[in-house]
């Protein structure tokens, strides 16, 4: 405590906690919404909502108590918790719970915790620790980043077999973002791309037709017009019905009338944009870009290598997957099951997240103490 | 804190450099994601609003064909016709009561049976068409095209129906559709209210290749729920083809040689297991379930004390008779308590314990072989054998015959039957073994029982020197366009690992029954063919006093007939079980003829041919 002076105090990150309150509050009400029975006695609440709230609560008191300590000393122990999120994700398909025909939870009796949702900040956490020490500075080449492939094929191949192959795309997305970050030399990047595109058309090749059949319909979910292509379409007329001011919250008839598919998780921001319009979503986008930016002052003001890349990779997740969630909910990217950080329903998504922003925020208040 | 501080390193100015071009990158792309929310709720936002407000875009299910069902020879057994089902949306109707009483009575029925159907469909989700009535008539669909505006949310549907064409020909192995349960929903992935599903039969047991994968529309309706374009559309797949082992003349033939007689017939390929017909009577016409039965119809079903939805063939056990003496000829060759020219006296019965045991001939046969003792069956030298072998190697040899146990056919409730055993009756009834319950065994009484399908597997193992089959009934499975997806290979579940000659004797004994004068099964005789056979009479009361009255007996009273036989005899091709429950008259003179039949059909040999020949059999008697 010796550390926690008062010079430390003065620098916590009031905007950052700010930001994700406001956030984590538009996901609550817009949760209520999606979940509220319409009676006509009035309102009834869905215990959803509640334990939304709980998880926002347990996440404000990690966020908080994620500060109290030297971020430094994560570095040391960056394997370890890497490892641990890395055990729970092996559990998965042993004591795992299935849900919407995927094995991703496992059930601690009070509460289902979702690993695939931890090892984001777990990888986050293990690559700043490698590229902290990493011995060669700025120009990587792609030699010197092979051992970091190890720590993303790993996680990568157990969440696949699950399978969640949405979470897969934003963990090796978030690998790539640290990877350039961390200095990986352009014609490297340019290098990787000419090997991915020459090995996708081989392996292409070798796949069955029926195995073909199911990567389409996972990169092309439209073309199923019963499944993911209808709620594509029924996505796209609640949002564009928002119009410009919206239908006023609690009256957005898409999601009244169930016509949105997990309209409190991954189609949050659907009901979101039904009922706030073009304004609210102007708004919600302002505020997670104030969010990564500010994150992105953090990482580019810390002391060292380790805070400047743990801040940026944890604002990498919360970017590419607002980013992500929007694109899919209004119809230009693929339906993946990528849940809108802070606002889709989910205590593991939400709750480890808060968290990793509160490192974020230790990491801009010791940028003075050494 | 030193290992803190030596830890320590600079941020490298490529971290700042590159963090330039990742603000940059995020500004352009939460750009352009306002600038598609932009397209989405500003440019386009009017017509997006009116769809939501209209609730224009429906998605609509193509239920997928499903698969035929075909004989061995590629003739239809299965098919499907196209049907007029009445479907309503709700949220279309505006008054949902009113429109129903409407449509009521112009199709004059009860509202009360929509009804029904609108409440087992509360939880679907929105807009989404509630099936009212399946297959209507022509000219109601007349009248609901006239009054489409009285009737808003109403329309007509076109779709696939199961049809029979041939109705309960076969019912039980074919089995039947039905609208998929609550359970059945809950155990199997994909399946949603109102799907049919096979129930029995082949239609169960082969429900994921024939069930195809449905399709669906996208299309965008007016007011009143009219379809006005299709925005998209997956093609339904139709399901598979099933291409059975069955042959349907000879099941055909099958069915009319049973004629008035309650009981069952299976025809067996002795050299595959393969069902070539399968017949239980009474039977039920699977196309009542198809067009959705009425709960009236399913309780007339069940409470039939006929049990037509029960498969006699495998569900039904019968002591077999004397049928059971060809298990009990091979058992005491095998064993050597008799040799092919042991002789055992029968003078009409023999006393054991406390009572007089009977041969079914009151005066006796004189002097028996082995053979001879199939021939005429003798029930006294049957009695002589059982008692020689002891009950546990009787029961050991019907084991190996597949007795006792499910044949393994893949149909609902197989029965096993029952071979007694000193260890089986301890555990049923906590009681030794009496002696005494060997000689009713040994002529195939007493607590024994089997089924028409485990007796045809006997024949069929004799006929093919030795070899069990587990019976089946599907050959292939085949696409649309004729690739065969699944090949159905024989199954051996048991090899009887007998002497040649033991078979061969009792192939040549059993060929004797039909063909010699002296056999019990001479109305199985077929022009041109050798068959052989084996007569049964199994008793339902007691055993001997009432035997000889059955004119005057209560039905239920009565004796069952049964034959078992192969032909030819020489390179058996066809193995057939008959039995006719409560025939009141002996296997040879109730179900002899009508195996005679099937095996006629089956070698081609013309109708007329078979009364010749009874004719001659009749008069060499």
């Amino acid at each position: 405590m010796r550390q926690f002076d008062r010079r430390l105090a003065y620098h916590f990150d009031w905007l950052l906690v700010l930001l994700t309150l406001a956030v984590a509050g538009v996901g609550l009400v817009t949760i209520y919404s999606a979940t509220v029975a319409t009676t006509h006695t009035g309102f009834t609440a869905n215990p959803l909502v509640i334990r939304q709230a709980a998880y926002a609560a347990l996440g404000l008191v990690g966020m908080v108590g994620a500060v109290f300590f030297d971020y430094r000393r994560l570095e040391r122990y960056a394997y370890v918790i890497y490892a641990f999120a890395l055990v729970l994700l092996v559990m998965v398909p042993v004591v795992g719970s299935v849900g919407g025909g995927a094995r991703r939870w496992i059930n601690l009796g009070f509460v289902s915790v979702q690993p695939s949702e931890l090892i984001k900040v777990g990888l986050v956490i293990a690559l700043a620790r490698y590229f902290h020490r990493a011995r060669a500075t700025g120009d990587l080449r792609l030699r010197d980043v092979v051992p970091a492939f190890f720590l993303l094929a790993v996680p990568a191949v157990l969440i696949l077999a699950q399978p969640d192959l949405g979470t897969v795309g934003v963990v090796t997305i978030v690998f790539f973002s640290i990877l350039f970050f961390a200095g990986l030399r352009v014609r490297s990047f340019v290098l990787l791309a000419v090997i991915g595109g020459a090995a996708v058309p081989l392996l292409w090749h070798h796949l069955k037709p029926y195995q073909q059949q199911r990567v389409m319909t996972f990169l092309s979910p439209e073309m199923d017009p019963l499944g993911a292509g209808y709620h594509v379409i029924q996505s796209k007329i609640a949002i564009g019905s928002g119009m410009f001011w919206g239908k006023g919250y609690l009256h957005g008839t898409q999601n009244k009338l169930n016509f949105l598919p997990e309209q409190h998780t991954d189609f949050i921001f659907s009901v979101f944009a039904e009922e706030w319009g073009y304004v609210g979503a102007l708004v919600l986008i302002a505020l997670y870009a104030a969010l990564v930016l500010r994150g992105f002052q953090v990482s580019y003001r810390a002391k060292d290598r380790f805070g400047s890349l743990l801040a940026f990779g944890i604002v990498a997740i919360v970017f590419w997957q607002a980013l992500i969630n929007v694109g899919m909910t209004s119809g230009i990217l693929p339906v993946v099951g990528i849940p809108l950080p802070f606002v889709s329903y989910g205590g593991s998504s939400l709750t480890s997240m808060m968290v990793a922003l509160g490192l974020v925020i230790n990491v801009n208040m010791r940028r003075f103490s050494f | 804190m030193t290992s803190i501080v030596a830890s320590r390193r600079e941020v490298p100015a490529t971290f700042r450099r590159r963090l330039v071009v990742a603000v940059a990158a995020v500004l352009v792309l939460f750009g352009l994601a306002l600038v598609r929310l932009w397209h989405l709720e500003v440019t386009e936002g009017d017509q997006y609003r009116s769809l939501s407000e209209n609730n224009r875009i429906r998605l609509k299910r193509v239920q997928a064909t499903r698969g035929t069902i075909l004989d061995r020879k590629g003739q239809i057994l299965v098919d499907n016709r196209p049907s007029f089902d009445i479907a309503l949306v709700p949220e279309d109707a505006h008054d949902v009561p009113r429109t129903i009483t409407k449509l009521a009575t112009l199709l004059n029925t009860d509202p009360h049976e929509f009804a029904g159907a609108l409440q087992a469909a509360a939880h679907r989700p929105p807009f989404e068409d509630v099936i009212l009535k399946r297959d209507i008539e022509w000219d109601n669909i007349v009248a609901l095209e006239t009054h489409q505006l009285e009737l808003p949310g109403v329309s007509v549907q076109v779709g696939p129906r199961r049809t029979y064409p041939f109705n309960d020909m076969a019912a039980h192995l074919l089995g039947y559709v039905g609208e998929v349960s609550q359970k059945e929903m809950a155990d199997r992935q994909g399946y949603r209210l109102g799907d049919l599903i096979g129930k029995a039969g082949a239609e169960r047991y082969w429900e994921d290749y024939l069930r195809g994968v449905d399709g669906g529309q996208q299309v965008e309706v007016d007011a009143v729920g009219r379809k006005l374009r299709v925005l998209s559309e997956v093609e339904e797949t139709p399901g598979h083809t099933l291409v059975m082992t069955m042959d349907r003349d000879l099941q055909m033939a099958a069915e009319k040689a049973m004629g008035d007689h309650e009981g069952a017939l299976v025809a067996l390929d002795p050299r595959t297991g393969d069902v070539l017909a399968m017949v239980s009577r009474p039977a039920f016409d699977p196309n009542v379930f198809a067009r959705g039965i009425k709960k009236s119809e399913w309780r007339a079903l069940l409470q039939d004390r006929k049990h037509p939805l029960n498969s006699k063939a495998v569900q039904g056990t019968y002591p077999p008779g004397s049928t059971f003496k060809v298990v009990m000829a091979a058992a005491a060759l095998e064993e050597g308590v008799v040799n092919p020219f042991t002789q055992i006296f029968c003078g009409g019965g023999i006393f054991f314990g406390n009572r007089t045991f009977r041969c079914w001939r009151p005066s006796g046969h004189g002097n028996m072989n082995v053979h001879e003792a199939l021939v005429r069956s003798c029930d006294v030298f049957f009695y002589q054998v059982g008692q020689r072998l002891g009950i546990d190697a009787i029961a050991d040899y019907a084991h190996r015959f597949g007795l006792g146990a499910p044949t393994g056919i893949t149909l609902e409730h197989e029965s096993g039957g029952i071979i007694p055993s000193s260890a089986w009756k301890q555990q049923r009834f906590g009681e030794p073994w009496y002696a005494g319950e060997t000689l009713s065994v040994a002529i195939g009484q007493g607590y024994v029982t089997t089924t028409p399908l485990q007796m045809a597997n006997v024949m069929a193992a004799i006929a093919n020197d030795g070899t069990v089959y587990r019976p089946q009934f599907v050959k292939r499975v085949e696409t649309t366009d004729g690739q065969t997806i699944v090949e159905e290979k024989p199954v051996v579940s048991n090899t009887l690992g007998f002497k040649k000659t033991t078979l061969l004797q009792i192939r040549q004994a059993l060929s004797d029954v039909v063909n010699s004068n002296r056999g019990t099964g001479s109305k199985a005789r077929v022009r041109g063919i050798e068959v052989g056979g084996k007569t049964g009479t199994s008793q339902v009361g007691k055993l001997g006093a009432e035997r000889t009255k059955q004119g005057h007996m209560a039905r239920e009273r009565k004796d069952h007939a049964w034959f078992i036989a192969f032909a030819p005899v020489n390179a058996p091709e066809i193995a057939v079980a008959v039995l006719a429950e409560h025939a009141g008259e002996h296997g040879g003179t109730a179900a002899a003829p009508i195996a005679q039949q099937v095996i006629a059909h089956y070698f081609g040999v013309a109708d007329d041919d078979d009364a010749t020949i009874r004719q001659t059999a009749r008069l060499s008697f």
